[in-house]
């Protein structure tokens, strides 16, 4: 019965590591739309949003079953326990991807405020970190865990440079007040993906060692 | 010591200290240090063979019937050395009840199983037997199920409701601590339920000690869990003692971690 759960826990993490590989793209993806302006390919990603809330569902109910047939205890029921929050967490990415996709469809003919070029930096940080912090959730490495949520300063300090750069412009322009915004809620969307990678690293912490404990970036001390 | 991380504010009923067992020249428990909560339940969990029954068995004595058994240590029932030579193994046994793996009734009537301990132990009024019989009865929730049969045998009785009435047997001489030897492993899973649920009424005025090779069982029922092993002796040693919640959530020792996930044992 062992092996049979412990092919079940890895089938698990591997439908984890696809799901993640969904959102990574959507991210990437729906900033690099925005940025062409492509509001073809926006529409795709934000129906492919569908996909992810399903696969979301799928590894839920497969975590469900485990639980129910296999009576996991103390390491498997952290794990399992662990899966259950990390799809949410993924699931919960793939709307902030959607949301930036929505944008760029109700920008319309509208031209961007400015070229994107700190937003894309953003993305790109965000997502490289969602990439590791899954890696180091499959491996259930928490010494990388440990690690990767310090790196959220750095996305931090990318939104408030974009912030600073976007009141600028409404300062001089009010009629630029809502396309400042539609950025403005682009990069918040990015600020709130990194911070649910310090959650997903939490959560390998706490299926290693078991403890429940908050990593606090030097930002939020 | 081993100590639960997290003891809640309850007085200690049973005190265990530095307990080891020998059969004959074989030591079948070393070094146990044990402390049981008053009006809790604690479970005893390990392997086979690692000793849970003998420590369970220390509790009342009831290993003095084996012969070449030997006991070392302290077993310190509200301030009394229940090991010392001059207790009064009788007694012990009264305040310290037992139910068995097989419900074990006598071949007498319901009423005449719960009544007589009771009549051992000096009652003798029609009355006062009457009432204890119902009191106990109702206790183990058995009651309503035999109220109006009370004289026929026990034995006609379906397996659940004799280890209920084994139960009512036992609180009939009004005891402390109450010993549970894997007392659902022979039932089904409804009759299992009825044991456990009755388990939780009875922890108010009861302390309970369970021995189940039940991981499932231990984890719904118990406030306390003992981990047991057997080291390279071959002799029986507590390896890990806490809350239940933790041990079944976050053991920190290896070995328990190993159990309660079903890798070994």
């Amino acid at each position: 019965m062992r092996k049979t759960f412990e092919s079940e826990i890895q089938q698990l993490k591997d439908e984890v590591l696809v799901l993640g590989s969904m959102v990574e793209q959507a991210i990437l993806g729906s900033v690099e739309a925005l940025k062409k302006r492509d509001v073809e390919a926006s529409r795709l990603i934000y129906e492919a949003d569908a996909r992810i809330n399903a696969k979301r569902y799928a590894i839920e109910e497969q975590v469900m079953i485990a639980i129910a047939t296999q009576q996991p205890m103390a390491h498997d029921l952290r794990l399992l326990a662990s899966l259950l929050e990390v799809s949410g967490e993924l699931e919960r990415m793939g709307d902030y991807a959607k949301g930036i996709a929505k944008i760029n469809i109700l920008m319309g003919d509208q031209p961007l405020l400015k070229p994107l070029i700190d937003i894309p930096r953003m993305a790109q940080k965000g997502a490289d970190m969602l990439h590791r912090a899954l890696t180091a959730f499959v491996n259930e490495d928490a010494e990388t865990a440990r690690l990767i949520p310090y790196e959220d300063d750095e996305v931090d300090n990318l939104y408030d440079q974009i912030y600073h750069e976007l009141m600028l412009f409404v300062i001089q322009d009010a009629r630029s007040i809502e396309r400042a915004n539609w950025l403005l809620w682009v990069a918040h969307n990015l600020e709130r993906l990194a911070d649910r990678v310090t959650n997903i690293c939490e959560r390998t912490v706490f299926i290693a060692t078991g403890e429940m404990k908050e990593i606090e970036s030097s930002r939020d001390e | 010591m081993v100590k639960p991380t997290t003891v809640e504010n309850t007085a200690i009923k049973v005190q265990v200290k530095g307990l080891s067992v020998y059969y004959g020249k074989f030591r079948a428990l070393t070094g146990i240090d044990l402390t049981v909560h008053d009006r809790k339940i604690t479970a005893i969990i390990g392997p086979s063979g690692c000793g849970k029954s003998t420590l369970l068995r220390s509790f009342n004595r009831m290993n003095d019937l084996t012969p070449g058994c030997r006991m070392e240590g302290e077993v310190i029932l509200e301030g009394e050395n229940l090991l010392a030579p001059a207790v009064d193994v009788v007694d012990i046994r009264r305040r310290v009840g037992m139910v068995f793996q097989r419900p074990n009734p006598f071949p007498k009537s319901i009423y005449e199983n719960v009544a007589y301990g009771p009549r051992l132990y000096g009652i003798r009024r029609k009355s006062d037997l009457d009432e204890i019989v119902a009191s106990s009865l109702k206790s183990a929730a058995l009651w309503d199920e035999v109220k109006d049969k009370l004289h026929q045998s026990g034995l006609s009785l379906s397996g659940g409701q004799q280890q209920r009435l084994c139960i009512a047997r036992a609180l009939a001489v009004e005891p402390e601590v109450i010993l549970m030897d894997e007392p659902a492993s022979a039932l089904d899973p409804i009759s299992t339920l009825k044991i456990e649920e009755l388990m939780q009424d009875l922890k108010k005025d009861y302390t309970i000690v369970i021995v189940t090779h039940n991981m499932q069982q231990a984890a719904r029922v118990s406030d306390f869990t003992a981990m047991m092993m057997i080291d390279e002796q071959r002799a029986g040693r507590l390896i890990e003692y806490d809350a239940t919640h933790i041990i079944f959530t976050r053991p920190k020792d290896k070995r328990t971690e190993d159990y309660v996930t079903g890798r070994f044992g």
